[in-house]
């Protein structure tokens, strides 16, 4: 029979190996949501400023920062940003009737938080509120999304960049001797 | 006993397989016929070859046990040593030249299936988490028309049919039509089919695509060109608005709660995208895509909470009261 020379090595290296198993975490999907109508209580200052010179309270939530975390949610947002016709008033994030979603102007607060608030109540000047007509998991997904368009989320878990909305071919149909004339980056000589 | 029962067990597992409306071996498409001769040349052409090697074996075997050759002998044997050679020679240019035919058959026989014959391409197919989008073209908007889940063609008409996708990599596969193509997102693909004869014939998504990718089924129905006529003018028309009963209170429930967010019911408010079009879902034979049966109560059980039906699905619960769950069931039942 074979037998290890040296034994206590040998189970500290299967006791290691072993442990590395705990890593092996699947990612747990919620496959029974709330109906539409549940939601997840927020905090939210629309403002950066209060009376009385108190800090204005904006409470962060675990929810928001799993669901800017999450490849799945980010990108469940972007395909209901599509099909909830967000792009008829704010185009892709570039904006039009409705505010432009890409830059770092923010009128009613830029965390999840304050975006799902938007979404969920609705502002004045045309932005619906979708309180009961969504379920509030859809809610901070398009939220998480609209985060991720102004870069504000992880770019590994971001969703990319339609190949429609840009003037060129993607970046896959390239090809290493590309050239991008006037675009951002000189050419090199 | 226990082999025996093994091996019925195993049988009849693989008769189970046998049904016939979703089988390469019941075909009923050009392409699906081309692929299947080929198949059956493969089999037939190997499985000669492997019970050639099979019986010299078995026969080299009993000759070496009735005589064996001491090593000596087989050392000095000249002519045996020239016959040797001759024999692996002969089997490997045999080998060679078999290889070589299957390889030309299998070109010349799968050529045709990627030629592109067909003129326009009328039929888009998109793939979704879980289910099938059906878009018919046409020459004006009047006669472009959205369905899901069920693909009718006409009999004896090669057709086209693009090929994409909403969110991951999904697979066209209806084994009795034709072979397998891919639904890309950001990609075009095609592929076409010829339904020789009449029939439905199902189809499975042959890519996993995620938690529900084995309840994403699609039915072809191949009919004659009269009866996909009539089929398609009764799909163009918009939805009927029932005047009075349960079902003209379920139109009022479907548009006033979140079901018309995501669905579209031609004729009505309702215009969501989100979900499939529900425009004539009476006419459809099951829902959710191949999950049940459309019946009353089947609808109902899905409407009422579709995780428990199809874990995972888009579709969120939405909450109803009793009547208005049973009026938006008489509703849609009745969309023919």
């Amino acid at each position: 029979m074979l037998r290890p020379q040296r034994p206590v090595p040998t189970l500290i290296a299967i006791a290691a190996s072993l442990l590395t198993l705990a890593a092996c975490k699947r990612e747990v999907r919620d496959i029974h949501p709330d109906p539409v109508g549940a939601e997840t209580p927020i905090t939210t200052a629309m403002v950066p400023f209060s009376p009385g010179g108190a800090p204005s309270v904006t409470a962060r939530t675990k929810k928001g920062e799993d669901y800017e975390k999450n490849a799945y949610q980010l990108a469940q947002g972007k395909t209901l940003f599509t099909k909830m016709n967000c792009n008829g008033c704010h185009s892709h994030g570039g904006g039009g009737m409705g505010p432009a979603l890409t830059d770092d102007k923010w009128i009613y607060g830029d965390s999840i938080e304050n975006i799902v608030a938007t979404i969920r109540e609705g502002r004045p000047n045309g932005m619906p509120s979708f309180r009961g007509k969504i379920t509030d998991d859809q809610i901070w997904q398009i939220a998480a999304y609209v985060r991720s368009m102004g870069g504000k989320v992880l770019s590994a878990a971001a969703p990319s960049r339609n190949d429609s909305m840009s003037n060129l071919p993607s970046e896959s149909r390239r090809g290493s001797d590309f050239e991008q004339h006037g675009g951002p980056t000189p050419k090199k000589d | 006993m226990i082999r025996r029962m093994a091996w019925m067990f195993l049988l009849s597992g693989a008769l189970a397989g046998c049904r016939d409306w979703q089988s390469a071996a019941n075909h009923a498409g050009a392409e699906a016929e081309r692929i299947w001769s080929l198949t059956l040349l493969f089999t037939i052409v190997l499985g000669l070859i492997w019970l050639a090697v099979m019986i010299a074996v078995v026969l080299v075997i009993r000759r070496r046990r009735a005589a064996p050759v001491s090593a000596h002998d087989a050392l000095i044997d000249d002519a045996g040593h020239r016959r040797n050679s001759q024999i692996v020679g002969s089997l490997l240019a045999a080998t060679a030249i078999t290889v070589a035919i299957l390889t030309v058959l299998s070109f010349i026989t799968q050529r045709p299936l990627f030629a592109g014959r067909a003129s326009t391409a009328g039929i888009r197919l998109i793939g979704h988490q879980w289910w099938w989008e059906v878009r018919y073209d046409g020459a004006t908007p009047a006669e472009m028309f959205t369905t899901a889940n069920e693909l009718h063609i006409p009999v004896g008409t090669r057709i086209r049919l693009s090929l994409e996708s909403n969110d991951v990599i999904h697979s066209f596969w209806v084994p009795s039509l034709a072979g397998k193509q891919d639904l890309i997102p950001g990609h075009n693909n095609s592929i076409e089919l010829l339904a020789q004869r009449p029939g439905v014939y199902r189809g499975q998504c042959a890519e996993f695509c995620g938690l529900q990718h084995a309840h994403m089924g699609l039915l072809v129905i191949a009919e004659a060109p009269d009866a996909f006529e009539k089929w398609q003018a009764a799909q163009r028309a918009a939805a009927q608005t029932p005047q009075d009963g349960d079902p003209a209170k379920g139109a009022g429930v479907f548009v006033s709660k979140p079901c018309a967010l995501c669905h579209t019911i031609r004729g009505t408010s309702a215009g969501g995208t989100f979900g499939p079009d529900l425009t004539h879902l009476g006419s459809r034979a099951y829902i959710g895509a191949d999950v049940l049966p459309l019946t009353p109560g089947s609808l109902a059980a899905w409407i009422a909470d579709p995780h428990s039906v199809k874990p995972g699905v888009n579709m969120p619960p939405v909450q109803l009261q009793g009547d208005e769950l049973n009026a938006v069931t008489a509703y849609l039942i009745g969309l023919k």
